[in-house]
């Protein structure tokens, strides 16, 4: 397996960053702030709008490296990208598959088993570790609703009764959401999900960390040479990176949820950094926002045995053989895409 | 793994002082400056042998020298800073 290499998020307002020699250098007027060599790095991101040289960007690309632009606030920007990776036969195969309804309602059953399978995991947990502090049979219940749901996904053929049983999962999963949160209830929880924008703490914690989870989903996918773009269980929308969508199923909840409830359970967050603008968005302040950013670069070296490959990868390596697995799967080699099933 | 180099270029000759400048950019290409005839690398180990080579051609054996500590991968308790000019952790959140 590959070696997880690092990010550099560059958080700092006015900033310009150049290439010198192997090393990039980020610059802020006369000052440089830091300097690191590239081959030390698996992406760059950027909040707010830095500037780049163009022989950065023709360094980055020649060597994988993903460039992301955000804006402050964590939303997707632009993406600067090379040669396409990966050969055409694949991609190519990728997009007969996702042109046919049946073919791709047998791939995306797999996304929502995953993301079925790790939600009621993450419930049973709960209520292991936490015996006495929830509402025991709500949540078993709510674990008794999805192991039927799993159930009636085996079997779907078609990619709207599919969605049709994954929407009623997740709204059974959200109903119990907010008992997970331990600590801090009175600042941070959760009456639903909302976005764009987000009108609560939880909600921007949520959108931002989904937002970490598809740029890392996306590059995995593009630096196994599958077309992020091309979905199976959603659709083609200009612009949209549909397959990191579907993949993401699967990691939403077992890779973001819970660190989102972490940072606010271990106390790792404070309401204090986050502000609510006039119509009604929450946002999150500088200092808070690099809190989260460390500490999902830190949850990404933690170690886990990936269930399927039977190996000890970092967390930051999950999507990446996620998105191996379903390469393999497109090209013939596996009858069926293993999703990533956590426990 | 954590690589640490150190060198001593001969600058009695203009060609010396050349060569000391060359030595050094190809370190900075690789690792961090912590002293300034000393870098830490974090290279795999395709990455050493080449940074080694290309740092062989550059020296002149005759009057210079070169030295490597390969401090491997558990390298974080084998390192301690005292005093200015505190460097950074290459494997710990990059946040700027």
């Amino acid at each position: 397996m590959k070696k997880l290499l690092n990010t550099l998020f560059v958080t700092t307002p006015d900033t310009y960053l150049s290439l010198d020699g192997e090393n990039i250098v980020i610059r802020q007027e006369e000052n440089i702030l830091g300097r690191y060599p590239l081959h030390n790095l698996e992406a760059v991101c950027t909040f707010g709008y830095a500037g780049v040289s163009p022989a950065l960007m023709g360094s980055c690309a020649e060597r994988s490296i993903g460039l992301t632009f955000m804006t402050r606030t964590g939303r997707f920007l632009a993406r600067v990208t090379g040669e396409s990776r990966g050969n055409v036969v694949l991609r190519k195969e990728q997009y007969r598959i996702s042109d046919d309804e049946r073919r791709s309602a047998l791939v995306a059953r797999n996304f929502i088993l995953g993301k079925i399978y790790n939600a009621k995991w993450i419930l049973e947990r709960a209520t292991r570790d936490y015996a006495l502090r929830l509402d025991i049979p709500r949540i078993k219940k709510v674990s008794a609703a999805l192991s039927e749901s799993m159930n009636l996904v085996h079997s779907v053929e078609d990619l709207d009764i599919l969605r049709g049983v994954e929407g009623s999962a997740a709204v059974q999963y959200n109903s119990v959401f907010d008992e997970l949160i331990l600590q801090q209830k009175d600042d941070f929880f959760f009456r639903g999900r909302n976005k764009r924008p987000p009108l609560d703490n939880v909600n921007a914690l949520l959108s931002f960390a989904y937002t970490l989870l598809s740029n890392d989903v996306r590059s995995a996918l593009e630096s196994v040479g599958l077309d992020a773009y091309v979905g199976f269980l959603h659709r083609d929308r200009p612009g949209r990176a549909s397959l990191a969508l579907d993949m993401m199923e699967e990691l939403r909840g077992v890779y973001a949820d819970r660190f989102v409830l972490s940072l606010i359970n271990k106390k790792l967050i404070n309401p204090k950094g986050f502000y609510r603008k006039e119509n009604g968005a929450v946002l999150m302040d500088d200092d808070t926002r690099k809190q989260v950013i460390k500490g999902w670069q830190e949850r990404k070296q933690e170690k886990i045995i990936h269930p399927y490959l039977n190996e000890k990868i970092s967390w930051g390596l999950v999507p990446y053989s996620q998105a191996l697995l379903l390469a393999r799967y497109i090209r013939g080699d596996l009858d069926e895409y293993p999703p990533f099933l956590w426990k | 793994m954590l690589v640490l180099i150190t060198y001593d270029v001969s600058t009695k000759s203009a060609e010396g002082r050349r060569r000391l400048s060359q030595v050094a950019k190809k370190c900075l290409d690789y690792g961090q400056r912590v002293q300034n005839s000393v870098f830490e690398c974090i290279v795999d180990t395709t990455q050493f042998r080449r940074l080694k080579f290309e740092l062989e051609e550059l020296i002149d054996e005759e009057t210079d020298s070169l030295r490597f500590y390969n401090l491997g991968d558990k390298y974080k308790t084998k390192v301690e800073h005292i005093g200015v000019k505190s460097s950074y952790d290459m494997e710990s959140p990059l946040i700027i």
